[in-house]
């Protein structure tokens, strides 16, 4: 037992070591850019991808030829992350948070695409590492060398990184610059030098993460997403922007794995959930994390005034209902299951956008809710033989549930913290629905979910949809308009304030974020039924980001936004998915043009337009004054 | 000669409201000028303009002849410009020591030479706690290192944000001797102020704004003298 | 303006002779120092104490150790009879405090009116509700609070559109949408010009004495503390150097030692 104690300590701890080399890098880079990189997991798979071809072409026999090949694939992706900041990310330094990890999310899309046009869609295997291909005999169990060398990386590079910031002067502008980068600029010191300093060597630690995976594991196209989510839950565990919190982190997740895949491999997950969960309720910013401090700095402008819709926009409300009503009149059939996608997606979009937009809580993981809507359907037909109006009822509050617990812990933080942590628990839905294969049949989902055969036409079910969908977008809308979503927003714009009024801002935020996820599981149900099967793809990290296109397409401070952005986004995804096979890539590259180009939003954007147009400028004036003022 | 500062027309929005309509004035060397008026009247966002951080929408500013709208922050505070904002912004979780190094720059033969040493003679509080993150220092020593800190880029010109907003009446007594010292040491003040009685002490002349306008120029005594200008814009 | 008192109003004023808010011995330690000493202090109903001091001398964890914010590690607070030690700033609020903050926080994405109405529906406890429109509830109430304090004309305005002196008056009127026995402002007049700083003062002094509220504020302006303060209490390393009128404690020679000077740089006094 002892033994078998000690190989799995020592495999946790071997894995541990590239996970700490990206999460460190990932949060050095948000330390001063405060951009939370996305396309972190994929430098990492890149760096593995980049050092396969080139300890083959180096003979990867020969020790140079392997270490050189490292190496050099650290510092080749360590250039590609300068071109990606020279390229995107400085021309988003300004923009909203939520916006730059958008950015980032399109740099993960282009990467996956260039990477498979580069590599193909094979794994590839690795050769082992010359002078690290024997085993060491430990309590009588056969050891590679090779996991010790990776052992003995982490604290190593965890002391190099040290030495860099304690005793160099890069190492103390880069600590002064996390802590208020303006001020550095305005000290004299070449702010844009250093944060291309900064992502490259964030970069090169995470290729170098990538690289020194070769020997370990096959290459392959999923590496990205996998360590960006570990990654997360790394930093979020450790602290975002402590580099020693990071490694304690990764070596707590690290060994996790290691023991959950012994002892209960279909609850790993779950396992790292409740650590993170313990974590996170005693120390809300981590191990070694500190509270956010930059949030009074004044960078993010003010919400604007939000005034009740007047008769024009109800009145045009009502046209696009009644357009929406008298569709099937005319539309052909596939018009009319592409118009019930577009409504589900209103829905969707809808409730994100509640939590998002007068909630202040930006999710990454919506996806969950809206998967979770649909696999409470599926199972609700499949395990319980339900007709399909219970099962539309019940599959809501499997959402909801899932919204009272994820809720619960994610409302302890706020900003980017938030956003990672909902990604995270997306993750973990996503992964239980692929690895819980007896319930949910993994990856082959779960067939044969279809309507009541009196909805079972697309007529009726269009109008099914189409009734349940603009009755819960009205009741969201009528609750924000509410006190409790008056409250909400009360909390958003001002959280000490509104202690200071009686209003308990975590529980206000909680309720939001059920109502959120219910309203999604609402969605995910009819969107179950409307293809008659659930798969583990409907909560992957991509759905969500559609979720998240569609509310700041339409502009997060509008009301109507999400509804404008789900319609604008479906179109433009259904064309781009005919016309390419690498539509990753044009969809990546079309957000980040997007958020270069509209940082609030299409319906953000012309209501500024009109704004200006009509020449108020109180509504115009209003983000400005209060952050002068408000000092 | 050239002024040390000239400012004209200077136009700058802050999000998308007008704060700045045209500011102009200018400062000639070695003088201790008060930028002065109401809160909100544009008095932070004239020397953030004039700093880089607030991208100017026109106009035009000069240091020592040389046009410097539209460059980068660090070029102009290079150029010999030191800012020293209203909210301190020291950094927190670096020493003494580390936030003096980080404005390090080489020195120029035409502006006084600071040292770390130097500086602590001009604050003996600091020479006592050279190790001592900034968070842990108290709101007038934290206003003394940042001032201190500005000096070790070795400026020709200092902007002084509201130096004696949330200080104590003897610390911003200390502050008047401060800046009274580097007048001294032939620097080029130009501080924020809405403390009639602090600038009074300190500055030789007054510039008024008010609107993001400036509405009088004139020396200390003159602004003293008139006193429809003090009520109008100075709500004394 | 004036304030109209209600027959009830001035009961309250008159029969109001003990302290609303009593603090014995009120200690704090951040990282073994003392940032506040053992402080005690009493504040009557309708009168104002100021709470001055160097920077640094724990004025700051002293009133955040009363709104909530800070747990004492020893001493105790109490609200008219009432122990509210350590209590959460939601809790506090609801046992009747009042709090204006130095840098005004008020809630942008509101008029000026919905900002009182969102105090008023959460002091009548119908934050959780999702029926009904936040916007018709109250109005009255909000109007007769913005009339007190003179903003009343400028209820559909958006928060971030006002002067800095009118936001500070909207936070005024926020803080007494409780019905507060005590209000507690954190530097009330930072950041404003001389005459609005008076204006301000004048206007608390007038509706806590009328309403029968004690006020306690932090502030640096000698002139504001000398004209509007009924009794100084003044701090220095987290200790309780002087207690006194106006007239006492600016000649005590202890304090002009370690905070007011000379007074050749804030007004000569």
């Amino acid at each position: 037992m002892f033994d078998l104690i000690l190989t799995q300590t020592l495999n946790g701890l071997a894995s541990a070591s590239s996970l700490f080399l990206v999460a460190s890098g990932l949060s050095i880079i948000f330390g001063v850019t405060r951009i939370v990189n996305f396309a972190h997991g994929s430098l990492y798979m890149l760096g593995a991808y980049i050092a396969w071809t080139l300890v083959s072409r180096f003979g990867p026999a020969d020790a140079l030829g392997f270490w050189g090949g490292v190496v050099l694939a650290a510092l080749l992706v360590g250039m590609i992350g300068v071109v990606i900041e020279v390229l995107i990310l400085r021309r988003i330094y300004q923009a909203p948070e939520l916006f730059q990890l958008l950015a980032t999310f399109g740099v993960v899309l282009m990467l996956q695409d260039l990477t498979l046009a580069t590599w193909g869609a094979e794994d590839k295997l690795g050769p082992r590492a010359p002078g690290f291909k024997s085993f060491v005999i430990l309590f009588g169990n056969r050891f590679p060398t090779y996991e010790l060398f990776l052992i003995a990386v982490g604290p190593l590079v965890l002391l190099v990184l040290w030495l860099l910031f304690q005793k160099t002067r890069w190492g103390t502008l880069v600590r002064a610059a996390t802590q208020d980068r303006e001020m550095v600029g305005a000290l004299g010191v070449n702010q844009r030098l250093l944060f291309t300093s900064v992502f490259f060597f964030g970069a090169m630690l995470a290729g170098l993460g990538g690289a020194l995976q070769l020997p370990r594991e096959a290459v392959n196209l999923h590496m990205d997403l996998a360590m960006i989510s570990e990654a997360f839950v790394v930093v979020v565990v450790g602290g975002l922007g402590s580099v020693t919190g990071a490694y304690l982190a990764a070596i707590l997740i690290g060994i996790l794995h290691a023991f959950g895949i012994l002892i209960f491999p279909k609850i790993t997950l779950v396992l790292v959930f409740l650590v993170m969960a313990v974590v996170l309720v005693v120390k809300p910013y981590g191990l070694m994390g500190k509270a956010p401090v930059g949030h009074a700095r004044g960078h993010g402008p003010a919400e604007p005034l939000l005034l009740p819709a007047d008769n024009l926009t109800k009145l045009a409300g009502l046209i696009g209902l009644a357009v929406l009503a008298l569709a099937p009149l005319v539309a052909p059939d596939h018009i009319l299951l592409t118009l019930t996608e577009l409504v589900i997606f209103a829905l969707f979009a809808a409730s994100l956008h509640f939590m998002m937009g007068p909630g202040g809580m930006a999710s990454f993981g919506h996806a969950a809710y809206f998967g979770l809507g649909a696999y409470g359907a599926a199972l609700a037909v499949k395990w319980l033989g339900a007709p399909m109006e219970p099962a539309l009822l019940f599959a809501p509050f499997l959402a909801g549930i899932a919204g009272v617990v994820f809720g619960w812990f994610c409302v302890r933080l706020s900003g980017v913290y938030l956003a990672m942590l909902t990604l995270a628990f997306a993750q973990i839905a996503w992964a239980t629905a692929f690895q819980w294969v007896e319930v949910t049949g993994g990856d082959n989902g779960i067939l044969g979910v279809w309507p009541s055969s009196w909805a079972a036409s697309k007529f009726a079910f269009y109008y099914l949809a189409l009734i349940i969908c603009a009755a819960s977008i009205l009741a969201l809308r009528l609750t924000i308009f509410s006190p409790l979503g008056y409250a909400l927003r009360a909390a958003r714009d001002n959280p000490l304030r509104s202690e200071a009024i009686g209003i308990d801002v975590m529980r206000i935020q909680w309720i939001a974020f059920i109502v959120a996820a219910f309203a999604a599981g609402i969605a995910g149900a009819l969107f179950a039924f409307f293809k008659g099967s659930v798969f583990p793809t409907y909560m992957a990290i991509p759905r969500s980001v559609d979720a998240l296109l569609m509310v700041l397409l339409g502009g997060v401070q509008t009301v109507s936004g999400p509804i404008v952005g789900a319609f604008a986004f479906a179109g433009l995804s259904e064309q781009l998915m005919k016309a390419t096979m690498y539509w990753r890539f044009v969809l990546g590259f079309s957000i980040v043009l997007l958020v270069i180009a509209f940082p609030r939003g299409l319906v953000g954007a012309s209501l500024l337009g009109l704004e200006r147009w009509r020449g108020r400028p109180e509504a115009a004036a209003k983000p400005v004054l209060a952050t002068e003022a408000g000092r | 000669m050239t002024a040390m500062l000239e400012i004209t027309g200077l136009d700058a929005y802050y999000s998308r409201a007008h704060i700045l309509q045209g500011v102009a004035f200018s400062m000639n060397r070695g003088e201790v000028l008060a930028l002065m008026g109401r809160n909100g009247a544009g008095k932070s966002t004239t020397m953030k303009a004039v700093m880089g951080l607030v991208p100017p929408a026109g106009g035009s500013v000069s240091f020592e002849g040389q046009p410097v709208q539209g460059r980068e922050p660090f070029e102009i505070a290079r150029l010999g410009i030191g800012y020293v904002p209203e909210d301190r912004r020291v950094f927190s979780e670096l020493t003494v020591m580390e936030n003096l190094s980080v404005a390090q720059r080489p020195p120029r033969p035409d502006a006084p030479h600071w040292t770390p040493e130097r500086l602590f003679s001009l604050f003996p509080n600091l020479g006592r706690m050279r190790d001592r993150p900034g968070g842990a220092m108290s709101g007038g020593e934290q206003q003394m290192l940042t001032i201190a800190r500005t000096l070790m880029g070795n400026p020709k010109l200092v902007l002084l944000d509201e130096p004696s907003e949330g200080l104590a009446p003897v610390i911003i007594e200390e502050m008047a001797k401060t800046i009274l010292a580097l007048k001294g040491e032939g620097l080029t003040v130009l501080i924020s102020e809405q403390n009639l009685h602090f600038a009074g002490n300190v500055a030789d002349r007054a510039a008024i704004i008010e609107k993001g306008m400036i509405r009088f120029t004139g020396t200390m005594d003159e602004l003293k003298a008139n006193e429809a200008v003090r009520t109008q814009y100075l709500s004394v | 303006m004036s304030v109209v008192m209600t027959p009830s109003q001035v009961a309250t004023a008159v029969d109001a002779s003990a302290p609303v808010l009593v603090v014995r011995d009120l200690q704090k330690s951040f990282g073994g120092v003392r940032a506040v000493d053992g402080v005690s202090f009493s504040v009557e109903a309708g009168t104002m104490l100021a709470l001055i001091g160097p920077n640094g001398a724990g004025k700051t964890t002293c009133f955040n150790m009363l709104n909530g914010q800070l747990k004492p590690d020893k001493g105790e607070v109490v609200l008219a009879g009432r122990p509210i030690t350590g209590i959460k700033p939601r809790a506090v609020w609801r046992m009747g405090v009042g709090r204006t903050f130095q840098i005004t926080a008020t809630f942008t994405s509101m008029t000026v009116r919905e900002n009182i109405q969102m105090a008023l529906i959460s002091h009548a406890g119908e934050i959780f509700s999702p029926f009904g429109r936040a916007r018709d509830k109250y109005r009255e109430a909000a109007d007769a609070l913005l009339g007190q304090v003179g903003m009343e004309s400028q209820a559909d305005r958006a928060c971030g559109v006002l002067a800095y002196g009118d936001l500070k008056r909207v936070e005024l009127a926020v803080a007494l949408a409780n019905q507060p026995k005590l209000l507690l402002m954190d530097e009330p007049t930072a950041g404003m010009a001389p005459r609005e700083r008076i204006e301000l003062m004048a206007l608390t002094a007038e509706i806590a004495a009328a309403k029968g509220i004690a006020v306690l504020f932090t502030e640096h302006d000698m002139d504001v503390v000398f004209t509007h303060s009924d009794s100084v209490i003044v701090l220095d390393r987290g200790r309780l150097i002087a207690h006194g009128t106006a007239e006492q404690v600016r000649h005590d020679p202890n304090v002009r030692a370690v905070y007011l000077g000379s007074g050749a740089t804030s007004g000569g006094h």
